[in-house]
């Protein structure tokens, strides 16, 4: 059987995939007919055809496992297999929110340092762990900017600067918070263009959010410039921590000027994506945003872990204290890498995306010729003055086995490749992705109607996007 | 013999990193940080030494078993969180690395079991709400009704929320720094009292946070009169048996999906289950999928209605929301499908009839009584002759952990829940030990 069926298909009345015990109690009387549900249409399968079925559908998957995965932005690194174990002991797994803080010191142990080991890689006072995804920290940090901004009778700040490279998270997540947006345009090399800035920065900005290293993979050497004079202002500075993994246990965020910054360990602390979560995306600050972070934060006390809430705080963002599951597996990835060991991790990232950019530059135009950091940023102008767009070139490499970069991301850069390798990956996977980027660009001379109609060779091809939007098809429905 | 081992996550060897320093035309790799400044370049880290595999895992387990676990425990607590039954399918599907392991289906043709496991929890998702449209989930259940909330505001044009007071109280803390932070107010109503004419959804908890259940559809018809949405908050395992928010009239309707399938790890990961009438569809946060079909005509699924999301829209978006909890939404439908429309009928109604008994049981001793005379599922508030917490000390010392403890919003009361997890003797041990104050 294909991969071309679907849960109903399989299903046949009177199948079940596991067995239930039966009811140890006298039952009871059931409540008023208007209260219960009358049907209930849900597939009923065996668990040998449920399982066959979602094996097959792994298996149309592509994961970190599966291959070389150079997502830009998103640091699709290697995801050690002990983390998994570590997440799923009964002590971390089988325990509830709610039960006293008495009965799961362990858990609090966990978060009070996790805590601290984020406040202490990122150059922070305070860490909140409840932001439960990069987005959410975002969300977090600009409320935190708000409540200071208030709390000190700074009514008037009602717009929040971000550059004209930033994430789509960054606008919306200030709209969430009741922000207007400011533009910042980057220079040509790649920067702040500081003029801009200068005359955007007045006495209405809160904020200033600014992914650091930007998202075209570039340390801004103006750096401690941008924040003193956001500072000067009375502004804020803080970062979308997305990219952390070009300077971890090498830089510090508060070091830079920064007043928070927003982390994703799904990206930086190797826990897995999942396919779109679960994430968690802490937010370190600096003492004078402390008092505002969300309920609740763990605390130490006469040897004792306790939740509290923070004296100004923002109040709840999340039903409990985030993606515990998550931090339990970004603690152990700090505790088993130390110090040095978080070091020789932004090194090699460092490295590896300095060797792509070398190699493929003479294939692919390179908008910033500069040294990078994690990632590097190629555009495909010259393949699209052949006809070929950047949506081809990474179609193509579906066909090589390998995972296509971030493309058309960040928006400044004209049929964008962002690359980013990590550091989980050997020079040998580097240069099979350099040998199949260079028979690609070979092929746009030379044969190009093979990107036109790549990929070849996957589970499906080229899928139509527009019927998908204009006649919605979302769901199933059980026949009867 | 040496003690310097290589990392086992990093695979260069220091000739693969000579080579490539010598490709990219560098003497050292500190050269490729030569944009940072000197004195921002080289900051100190205090952090514990770095520990092996073997000697972190006996450490991580030595401090997970610091913690009282289900597994030594009975358990009757709830108020957001709930331990049921999780069948070993679940852990199977969603631990296969091909899925765990892969980033949102950017690319479709690579992706289709994230994607054709997304179309499989939304059709799930929907047959179980009775909704119309659902959506791939959103972070927790507060954070669902949250955006639900923020959505019927953009959909009436009116910046009001009224919230039931019978909603979880965390839920109402966490939908008011929403609402606030764009700038909308929000106030709690006795539910079935009138709404004012400018508020833009009524959002009601069904059951409702101390455990009962109420009609909702006269509740629904005085919403749609004053033109608000109606917002209903569910529990997914009450719906095995109880009427579902589509069969009510709510025009979105949230849970929390970690009771389908995902453990209760402290409180998180979860899962925001999100779903909605067709005609809010364009309104809606969230990633949702699609099927379509490829270039040769063979069926395929694709992220969909992606014009409403954040990395097309900017800040036009219906929402920030990128990272979701796609993986939990996979284990809510391989959990739905392995239970199928038998199981969860039957789950849903051990956990019924078993919080009856303990709860006749328990209103059979001296001193205490139910606090609601209503119908109610899994959970239920009962009074206590003395302080809840003097009772859970009582439990903890014999192995149970007890109810929540609610004596702030009603005098000595604790709310107690009970699930397919709990035997009779669990329950008769609770019984006896509540009996001895």
């Amino acid at each position: 059987m294909n991969h071309h069926y679907l849960l109903p298909d399989v299903s046949q009345p009177g199948k079940m995939g596991c067995s239930l015990p039966a009811l140890d109690v006298p039952p009871t009387e059931l409540p008023p007919k208007e209260l219960l549900r009358q049907e209930l249409k849900l597939p009923e399968v065996s668990e040998v055809e449920l399982m066959r079925y979602f094996a097959a559908l792994s298996k149309l998957n592509y994961g970190v496992d599966t291959g070389f995965y150079p997502l830009g932005s998103c640091t699709m690194k290697y995801n050690p297999k002990w983390h998994e174990d570590i997440a799923k002991l009964a002590g971390f797994a089988s325990i509830h929110p709610l039960q006293p803080e008495e009965s799961v010191q362990g858990a609090l142990q966990l978060m009070f340092e996790l805590q601290e080991y984020l406040a202490e890689i990122t150059g922070m006072n305070a860490t909140s762990l409840v932001p439960i995804a990069g987005a959410h920290g975002e969300f977090t940090g600009l409320l935190l900017v708000k409540a200071y901004q208030q709390d000190r009778g700074d009514k008037a700040r009602k717009k929040i600067l971000l550059t004209d490279s930033s994430h789509g998270t960054n606008p919306a997540s200030a709209v969430m918070c009741g922000f207007e947006i400011g533009v910042v345009a980057s220079d040509s090399e790649g920067n702040v263009d500081m003029k801009t800035l200068e005359s955007a920065m007045n006495e209405e900005v809160a904020a200033l959010t600014l992914t650091m290293p930007t998202t075209l993979g570039l340390f801004d050497p103006q750096i401690l410039e941008i924040s003193q004079l956001v500072h000067e202002r009375g502004g804020l500075l803080g970062a979308d921590g997305a990219n952390l993994n070009a300077f971890l246990g090498r830089v510090k965020f508060g070091e830079l000027g920064y007043d928070y910054v927003q982390l994703n360990l799904h990206k930086t602390f190797s826990t897995p994506h999942g396919g779109g979560g679960p994430g968690s995306g802490p937010v370190c600050v600096k003492e004078d945003l402390a008092d505002f972070l969300p309920s609740p934060l763990v605390i130490k006390n006469d040897g004792r872990y306790k939740f509290v809430s923070p004296a100004k705080s923002i109040g709840r963002i999340a039903n409990f204290y985030g993606n515990f599951g998550v931090m339990c597996k970004a603690y152990a990835y700090i505790r088993s890498l130390g110090a040095a060991g978080l070091k020789e991790v932004s090194e090699n990232a460092v490295l590896n995306a300095n060797y792509l950019k070398e190699k493929l530059k003479p294939y692919y135009y390179l908008p910033y010729d500069r040294t990078c950091m994690h990632e590097v940023v190629l555009s495909g102008r010259r393949q699209k003055a052949k006809g070929v767009r950047t949506v081809d070139i990474a179609k193509r490499l579906l066909d090589y086995g390998l995972h296509p970069p971030t493309v058309y991301f960040p928006l400044i850069v004209d049929e964008a490749l962002m690359i980013e390798p990590t550091e989980t990956e050997s020079k040998q996977t580097l240069d099979a992705f350099i040998e199949a980027m260079k028979e690609i660009a070979r092929d746009v001379e030379e044969n190009p109607e093979v990107l036109h109609t790549a990929p070849h060779n996957t589970p499906v091809r080229r899928l139509d996007d527009v019927r998908a939007a204009r006649n919605p098809d979302l769901r199933w429905q059980m026949r009867d | 013999m040496t003690n310097m081992m290589p990392s086992p996550y990093l695979p260069n060897t220091d000739a693969d990193r000579r080579a490539m320093l010598r490709e990219i035309g560098v003497g050292s790799i500190e050269e490729l940080f030569r944009d940072i400044p000197e004195k921002l370049c080289h900051a100190q880290f205090k952090l514990p030494s770095p520990l092996s595999e073997m000697e972190l895992k006996k450490e991580l387990s030595k401090l997970a078993n610091c913690n009282v676990s289900f597994d030594n425990y009975a358990c009757f607590l709830g108020g957001g969180s709930y331990h049921h039954f999780i069948p070993s399918t679940v852990e199977h599907v969603i631990g296969r690395s091909e899925l765990y392991t892969a980033y949102t289906p950017y690319q479709a043709e690579v992706s289709q079991g994230t994607l054709q496991g997304t179309y499989e929890y939304q059709s799930l998702a929907c047959q179980l709400t009775g909704m119309e449209v659902s959506n791939d989930g959103m972070y927790d259940g507060s954070t669902a009704a949250a955006e639900a909330a923020i959505m019927a505001c953009m959909i009436t044009k009116r910046g009001k929320v009224a919230l039931s007071t019978t909603v979880n109280p965390t839920y109402r803390d966490v939908i008011s720094t929403y609402i606030k932070a764009r700038n909308f107010s929000i106030g709690t109503v006795e539910l079935g009292s009138s709404l004012s004419s400018d508020c833009a959804c009524l959002v009601a908890q069904q059951p409702n946070f101390f455990g009962y259940l109420e009609e909702m559809k006269p509740h629904v018809q005085k919403t749609h009169d004053i033109g608000a949405l109606f917002i209903a908050i569910v529990d997914p395992i009450s719906l095995g048996m109880f009427k579902p928010p589509g069969h009510y009239g709510a025009d979105i309707a949230v849970a929390d999906g970690q009771a389908l399938g995902n453990p209760t790890s402290c409180g998180g990961p979860g899962l925001g289950v999100f779903t909605c009438r067709q005609e809010y569809l364009r309104q809606m946060p969230g990633r949702i999928v699609g099927k379509t079909v490829d270039v040769e005509g063979k069926p395929g699924y694709v992220m969909t209605m992606v014009t409403r999301e954040q990395y097309i829209r900017r800040e036009r978006a219906t929402s920030n929301i990128c990272t979701s909890e796609a993986l939990m939404a996979l284990a809510a439908a391989v959990y739905l499908a392995t239970l199928g429309k038998r199981g969860l009928r039957h789950v849903a109604e051990l956990c019924y009839h078993k919080a009856h008994y303990a709860a006749e049981e328990i209103a059979k001793l001296k001193g205490y009584s139910l606090v609601f005379s209503k119908p109610f599922f899994k959970e239920f508030a009962i009074r206590c002759p003395v302080a809840p917490s003097r009772i859970n000390q009582a439990l903890f010392n014999e192995d149970i952990i007890g109810g929540l403890d609610i004596s702030h919003i009603i005098d000595n009361a604790m709310l107690l829940c009970v699930t397919e997890m709990n035997t009779k003797q669990e329950m008769d041990k609770l019984v006896e030990i509540l009996g001895g104050f």
